[in-house]
């Protein structure tokens, strides 16, 4: 592990070399307060695409893959779970159990596509399967085509707590989000963590020591295709809705956007990206279209200006391990 | 009148013809992202759009100038490829050092920024373009009724793609242009000017897609959409194909229109996806793409 040691007496700094936990306190008093400070509705929303920003940023950056289709994970995992608690009448737990494990079965066919290719082509691959699976979305009869599934109840949680209280809601989405939060902090700081950075630094190299880095990879897009899971399934449940938007091409796009203007390879840049992407487009939903236009300028500022992102910045200016 | 499994002939021969059509947009598009991505090392997600600004062009030269097809298919091209050169010089030429990835992303950004304001200022709705006189009306080969306008964008197509590959593989210009996408140190050492024929590269790959996009005009409507919607099939086709040949993406441009269109005779519902299938099948058996090299 390296260790940030204070310049000129050679010691390590405590609270530097804590800042992923120090950052989680934070992160946590803010959103034990956030629901009585802010409309909890947007709150949960962002949490969950904050959740499906870490997932995607586990693979673009801990792997150095970056899949350009996570939509199709996100969207199918949210109408399996609409439509199980819909139709199959199941209760909110079961739901969110039926959507993530159908995105980790996508992710596992996918991804055992996609990583036969690397670089460019990984991107295009996954955003051309991501691309198949809308249209399939758009044909299919339970899908509700352009209405989407609408009316999903959000049901008892255990048979215990209606969810239909938007507080209940939001513990469970907070729990969730968390969980999913902590799975991921876990993930990059074991030694499969370890070698997937070893991958994303030099594929030759890992390969060389004896890793199965194909099997690694897999792994890991498993692993960030299921997260992404459920936090669409989650999604589905909380705003009662399932449609073709969040399983095509924008979504994929919308979830890249979070993560780099957050900081792409930064445990927290994710979620700070979503916060500030989901609220510029509230914001600024009266212009229409030009949000469009907005997100398109920021793709093309972060990327030539400001790689590093908010918290990758941040992390730089408070000299720290990591954010 | 005769039928083909039983498949009206028209209905085949049709669905065929549009096969070749949409294959003719493949290839040329895919050819351009070849050739982008040979020089810059960029996957050119702007490719979309500027296909879009090319017919949008088109449409507005007829509308406000009143220039028509001829000019606009000689017009449009320059403008896009001026504007691609634009591009290049203020965006793209940052990133050569970095991973690909960002220029993906950037291309990407840029893509959403051309598509909103077409949305802003045109809907999302096709506006109609009208065909020049000249191609008007068709041949009526008895199996079926062909129309002149599909004929001519087959050949124009055709002639443009191998007009390319020829450039490329068998001049001098051409030459230089693979030696330095093999070496580019080597190529400026001999005082070729490698910037320069970047940022031309660049231009030109625009021009190719504004042409498919003039081209598309009078067939497709019109629509700020049109763009994004095509580049991603084009990327599928381009898996398949591999981009380290020019002749490979032309072969597998047309011949995936062509499986695209039969499939809509023979089984409708999957014509929307048999590319990205195909491609999932090339992944399995051959991942390196149909004509592509191993890296």
């Amino acid at each position: 592990m390296e260790r940030v040691v204070d310049p000129v007496t050679k010691r390590p700094v405590l609270w530097r070399q804590h800042s992923e936990e120090i950052g989680f306190a934070v992160l946590v008093v803010a959103l034990l307060a956030a629901p009585f400070l802010v409309y909890p509705l947007f709150v949960m929303q962002a949490l969950c695409f904050a959740l499906f920003a870490c997932a995607f940023n586990l693979l673009i950056g801990y792997v150095g893959l970056l899949s350009f289709g996570h939509a199709l994970y996100f969207g199918w995992a949210s109408y399996l779970s609409a439509h199980a608690a819909k139709v199959w009448g199941v209760p909110p737990e079961a739901a969110i159990l039926i959507g993530t494990a159908t995105a980790a079965g996508l992710g596992l066919v996918a991804g055992s596509l996609a990583i036969r290719r690397q670089g460019i082509y990984f991107a295009m691959i996954t955003l051309a399967l991501a691309q198949m699976m809308y249209f399939v979305a758009v044909r299919a009869k339970f899908t509700g085509g352009e209405d989407g599934i609408q009316g999903v109840p959000r049901g008892m949680l255990f048979g215990l707590f209606d969810l239909r209280n938007d507080m209940t809601m939001y513990v469970l989405v907070l729990a969730i989000f968390l969980i999913g939060m902590a799975i991921i902090y876990r993930i990059i700081h074991s030694p499969f963590g370890e070698v997937l950075k070893a991958i994303r630094e030099n594929e030759t190299r890992a390969i060389s020591l004896g890793y199965k880095t194909e099997r690694y990879k897999l792994l890991a897009f498993v692993l960030s295709a299921t997260l992404a899971g459920v936090a669409g399934s989650t999604k589905a449940l909380l705003v009662q809705i399932a449609s073709l938007t969040d399983v095509n091409w924008p979504m994929s796009g919308e979830v890249v956007l979070m993560s780099l203007v957050g900081g792409l390879g930064t445990l927290f840049g994710p979620v700070v990206g979503s916060f500030v992407i989901l609220t510029m487009q509230y914001k600024l939903a009266f212009m229409g279209e030009w949000v469009l236009v907005i997100q398109g300028v920021i793709f093309v500022a972060c990327v030539l200006l400001f790689r590093r992102g908010i918290v990758g910045e941040l992390a730089k200016l408070l000299r720290v391990r990591g954010l | 009148m005769f039928t083909i499994f039983g498949i009206p002939s028209a209905a085949l021969f049709g669905q065929l013809l549009i096969g070749l059509i949409n294959g003719s947009f493949y290839a040329l598009l895919s050819l351009g992202l070849a050739v982008i991505f040979g020089m810059l090392n960029i996957i050119n997600f702007t490719h979309g759009a500027q296909y879009m600004l090319g017919a949008l062009s088109a449409y507005l030269l007829l509308k406000y100038s009143g220039l028509g097809y001829w000019p606009a298919l000689l017009i449009a091209p320059l403008l896009v490829g001026a504007i691609g050169v634009v591009i290049e010089r203020l965006f793209l030429q940052w990133l050569y050092k970095l991973d690909h990835l960002y220029g993906l992303l950037l291309t990407f950004g840029l893509a959403l920024i051309i598509e909103g304001i077409g949305r802003n200022y045109f809907g999302s709705a096709g506006l109609p373009y009208t065909l020049p006189d000249s191609l008007r009306g068709g041949q009526n080969l008895g199996f079926m009724f062909l129309p002149n306008y599909r004929v001519w964008v087959i050949v124009a197509s055709l002639t443009v793609c191998l007009g390319t590959w020829f450039v490329i593989e068998r001049t001098r210009i051409g030459a230089y242009l693979r030696a330095a996408t093999e070496n580019p140190t080597l190529v400026r050492a001999f005082g070729i000017n490698v910037p320069r024929m970047i940022t031309l590269t660049y231009g030109f790959g625009a021009a190719l897609a504004a042409f498919a996009g003039v081209m598309a005009a009078p067939i497709y409507n019109v629509s700020p959409n049109m763009g994004s919607e095509l580049i991603i099939v084009v990327f599928a086709v381009v898996v398949i194909g591999g981009m380290g040949s020019i002749m490979g993406a032309i072969v597998t441009g047309f011949g995936l229109g062509v499986v695209e269109g039969l499939t809509k005779v023979f089984f409708p519902e999957a014509s929307n996806t048999v590319i990205f299938v195909i491609m999932a099948i090339v992944l399995l058996v051959r991942p390196a793409g149909l004509f592509g090299r191993r890296a």
